[in-house]
């Protein structure tokens, strides 16, 4: 009697034991992301592109959204996730980001946004996105699942690449859209910190225009002669090979244009140069040539929303009604945050709630975070909306996501169910009750 | 000459005048946030001669006095920005480590558009700090909106306790690393304060010792040379003035902390304080307070170990906590800089509105005077169609000791007081996001280099 008490008592110790390892094994990894098959269910379900429906269930296996709607069967070994009283949303999709190739501002090592030289379309962004950045999980658990990650510097200073904000490599991550980024010549200032005098400005802009139109003439050369040679009777001219795509009209050109008069000059220039793909970007002046944009059928991603007019004259929301107004007069509007100084490509929705607030309807500015960029970047097979087919790019939370108050409670990116955690949440576990706390014994 | 002088000096009394304007406004029907004495519906606020002299219901509009139907919408106090840099011809003078003697409120600028867009967002009351370039800048002054005056000296706060700007971290190490002088690390930055504290003690002593002996029959001797930045950092020692310190990092937080400690200051207001959380139990039992950003993060090294929850451990540990701006565009919206402590940690309505409310006036020592709606306090108030937590808030109305400064339906587009002749027409900015750390503006040459490493 007595030794069995021992041997239970034993084995009790030894399952405390082997609990504990498994908690400390547990805590000592960080959580991954899973696979499988998944039923959200008794959601509310924004589809984007066919409507609300309520009470509704989304299936996931795959990768795949595989159905949406009501009485949906939940396949057998599918785990379910009961989303009563959520909201369901597509991936948010940012196409304003450095995320991947900015770590930290100021600290030269930890950027590679931009390249020497002012003609480098062939600088991938792709190539240096580090799929570890600080910034993607604390992005992607915001129910931000996409982002549009940029080269910066001079007219043409590389090739951005829109990838989904998981996996553990670059091509990993990849979402399928690369373009061709031109700052196209600024008339304006940069900033409060932009000294240089009216002379200065007009002459820089007057030689970035010429320097624009000769790399231009350059690439149509070379576009025929690749075209007559069928490609052998050129050599390597890495800048030109860039650019074939976009004189083809296989790639976009991802025009950045923010001023009045640059937007005008921009319009006249895409047309006489017969560019095929255009895309305009920021657009902070868009609501002045609105018009104009929406007749050439130009589509925008405007943004940041949330910024002060670029004019002491203009009206203090200028910038916050922009996206409205350009949505009126008829352009096809996608908004981004472009909040890369500080990292915070997760008040994307923020973004497009100030648009709201200031004229944009609903309906259009939530468009403008999901489908209307996923269209624009030619990727709306793969996202942008709960449709079946689609990758299973959403996410879960408890009401409006454009309410800062709102929790996002489950992302899903391409099938895989995210951990919803980033250093941001990790040091809130640690700290919001620290031990020691201010005595250490 | 003397008739130019008569013309000055009758501007400066008609613009003064105007500036000490107190204004009369019934507000009827609101809901009232008053932060600190909770949620009031279809409440009435009434302002009489600048100062809030009812709260209630069914008040009647004395004779004269202009009523604003605030049905539907939220009335709460004007929003407070504990650090900003709107308002200011020059934010640093970075010429010395130690800059006490120099004072923001010589460089007010009543003409710059900022203080309306702030009004536009709600803002009545902003910080209007020195910048961060060294260890001990300068002076710095509480100013209210009062958009419409032309008098620099009417913005500011009467009244405001004196405050100072101190800075530790990278912006001082850095200015010290191009200067060839100290600090050009924590440790120098420390040693900086310590220093200059202690020549002060002995200043103050020195003072002492003279203003005793001169009480003695027969005393014959000079006083002590006079210095204004041995003055002020004595005033800081006796507690006249507020300190207000940029930092990020947790160590330097806690440095400054045993500094003030050693030399008995207690008022001591942490800015920026991206680290604050980590020692949030330190800063609390110190009696000191926290302004911080309220998601920014990754725009240098010393913020990359930021978190969003910042605002909320802060608050949770006991620290009088507020949201600031830094920014000409962020004092706009500060309403939802709030509002985001809400995804991050779940902050109720009074406690994120408190950020940036009472909690900053508690940071400036004007807490007796704004911050919250209660009979006495001054009639700063901004109303909101939507609640100003909500994304869908937008400022309607703001209103400066009672004067409606902003009305967003009389908004004229164009509201400058003052054109500068210089400017053209299409002066034009189109980088307009706040990526910028306004902190250091001035000393934009310190970074020439990096930036042209970037490029």
């Amino acid at each position: 009697m007595k030794t069995t008490m021992k041997n239970t008592k034993s084995i009790y110790g030894i399952f405390v034991a082997l609990i504990c390892l498994g908690v400390m094994f547990a805590e000592a990894q960080s959580p991954k992301a899973k696979n499988g098959t998944f039923a959200l269910t008794n959601a509310t379900i924004e589809t984007v592109t066919r409507g609300t429906i309520a009470n509704g269930t989304v299936i996931i296996s795959n990768g795949k959204i595989t159905a949406v709607g009501t009485n949906i069967q939940v396949p057998a070994g599918a785990e379910v996730i009961n989303c009563n009283g959520q909201k369901i949303y597509p991936g948010m999709i940012d196409t304003g980001s450095k995320i991947g190739l900015l770590e930290i501002g100021q600290i030269p090592q930890a950027t590679d946004e931009r390249e020497s030289g002012d003609i480098i379309p062939q600088m991938r962004a792709l190539t240096a996105i580090n799929p570890n950045a600080t910034a993607i999980p604390v992005t992607r658990i915001a129910g931000v699942t996409t982002t549009l990650t940029l080269p910066e510097g001079g007219l043409l200073p590389g090739t951005a690449a829109l990838v989904n904000l998981h996996g553990y490599t670059p091509d990993q991550m990849y979402a399928g859209f690369e373009g061709v980024v031109l700052n196209f010549p600024n008339t304006g200032r940069r900033g409060f910190g932009d000294r240089r005098t009216e002379d200065e400005l007009k002459k820089a802009s007057e030689k970035a225009l010429a320097t624009l139109n000769d790399a231009w003439d350059k690439a149509i050369q070379y576009h025929k002669l690749d075209s007559a040679t069928g490609g052998k009777g050129v050599g390597y001219y890495p800048e030109m090979q860039a650019m074939v795509p976009v004189i083809r009209g296989e790639r976009a050109l991802l025009i950045e244009v923010n001023m009045q008069k640059d937007i005008q000059a921009a319009l006249k220039w895409v047309k006489d140069k017969k560019v095929k793909k255009v895309v305009f970007m920021g657009v902070s002046e868009g609501w002045r040539e609105a018009e104009n944009i929406a007749k050439a059928n130009i589509p925008v991603l405007a943004g940041p929303v949330i910024a002060i007019p670029n004019r002491d004259y203009d009206r203090y929301d200028a910038q916050y009604a922009n996206p409205g107004i350009m949505r009126k007069a008829g352009v096809k509007v996608a908004i981004r945050s472009n909040e890369d100084g500080n990292g915070n490509y997760r008040n994307l929705p923020y973004h497009a709630g100030f648009a709201v607030a200031y004229g944009m309807t609903k309906e259009d500015a939530l468009k403008a975070i999901t489908i209307v960029p996923a269209e624009i970047l030619g990727v709306s097979d793969k996202m942008g909306s709960i449709e079946v087919g689609k990758s299973a790019n959403l996410f879960v939370c408890d009401g409006d996501i454009f309410e800062t108050k709102t929790q996002v409670s489950h992302v899903f990116i391409e099938g895989w169910k995210m951990p919803m955690q980033s250093r941001q949440t990790l040091l809130y576990e640690e700290f919001l009750k620290r031990e020691p706390g201010l005595n250490k014994n | 000459m003397k008739k130019i002088f008569i013309a000055i000096v009758a501007v400066g009394f008609i613009t003064a005048g105007f500036a000490q304007d107190k204004g009369s406004v019934l507000i009827k029907n609101g809901t009232v946030l008053t932060v600190t004495k909770g949620t009031l519906t279809d409440t009435d606020v009434l302002i009489k001669d600048g100062k809030i002299a009812q709260v209630g219901k069914g008040i009647a509009a004395p004779q004269g006095v202009r009523v604003i139907d605030a049905t539907g919408l939220f009335v709460m106090p004007g929003i407070i920005d504990a650090h900003s840099h709107i308002a200011l011809d020059q934010i640093n003078e970075g010429t010395n480590a130690i800059t006490p003697e120099v004072y923001t409120g010589d460089a007010l600028n009543p003409f710059q558009l900022s203080i309306y867009r702030a009004l536009a967002g709600g803002c009545t009351v902003s910080h209007a700090l020195h910048g961060s370039a060294n260890s001990i800048g300068g002076q710095s002054q509480t100013i209210k909106h009062r958009w419409g005056t032309y008098d620099a000296n009417s913005l500011k706060m009467e009244g405001a306790p004196r405050t100072i700007k101190f800075a530790l971290g990278e912006n001082p190490t850095g200015h010290g690393r191009r200067d060839g002088t100290q600090p050009q690390s924590r440790m120098g930055v420390e040693f900086v304060i310590r220093k200059a504290f202690n020549e002060a003690k002995e200043y103050s002593a020195k003072w002492d010792a003279y203003n005793k002996a001169k009480l003695v029959k027969g005393f014959r001797g000079a006083p002590p040379a006079y210095s204004l930045r041995l003055e002020t950092l004595a005033d800081i020692l006796s507690g006249k003035i507020i300190l207000h310190c940029h930092s990020y990092r947790a160590d330097e937080i806690q440095m400054l902390l045993k500094v003030c400690k050693d030399f008995g200051v207690t008022r001591v207001v942490f800015q920026h304080t991206n680290e604050g959380f980590k020692v949030a139990p330190e800063i609390a039992a110190a009696g000191a307070m926290a302004s911080v950003f309220a998601d920014w993060w990754q725009y240098k090294l010393e913020v990359y170990y930021s978190t969003a929850y910042n605002a909320t451990i802060l608050t949770r540990n006991g620290v009088v906590t507020s949201i600031n701006s830094d920014s000409p565009d962020l004092i706009r919206h500060l309403y939802h800089e709030a509002g985001k402590t809400q995804k991050y940690g779940g902050l109720t309505d009074d406690e994120a509105l408190a950020l940036i409310t009472i909690n900053p006036a508690k940071q400036l020592g004007v807490e007796n005077r704004i911050g919250s709606i209660e009979n006495g306090k001054d009639g700063d108030i901004a109303i909101f169609k939507n609640h100003p937590l909500s994304i869908y808030g937008v400022p309607q109305y703001t209103l400066v000791d009672g004067i409606v400064r902003f009305d967003r339906e009389k908004d004229a587009g164009d509201q400058r007081i003052m054109v500068d002749p210089k400017q053209t027409v299409d002066a034009t900015m189109y980088e307009t996001g706040h990526a910028y750390d306004f902190c250091m503006s001035g000393t934009e040459w310190l970074f020439e280099e990096v930036e042209n490493n970037k490029k």
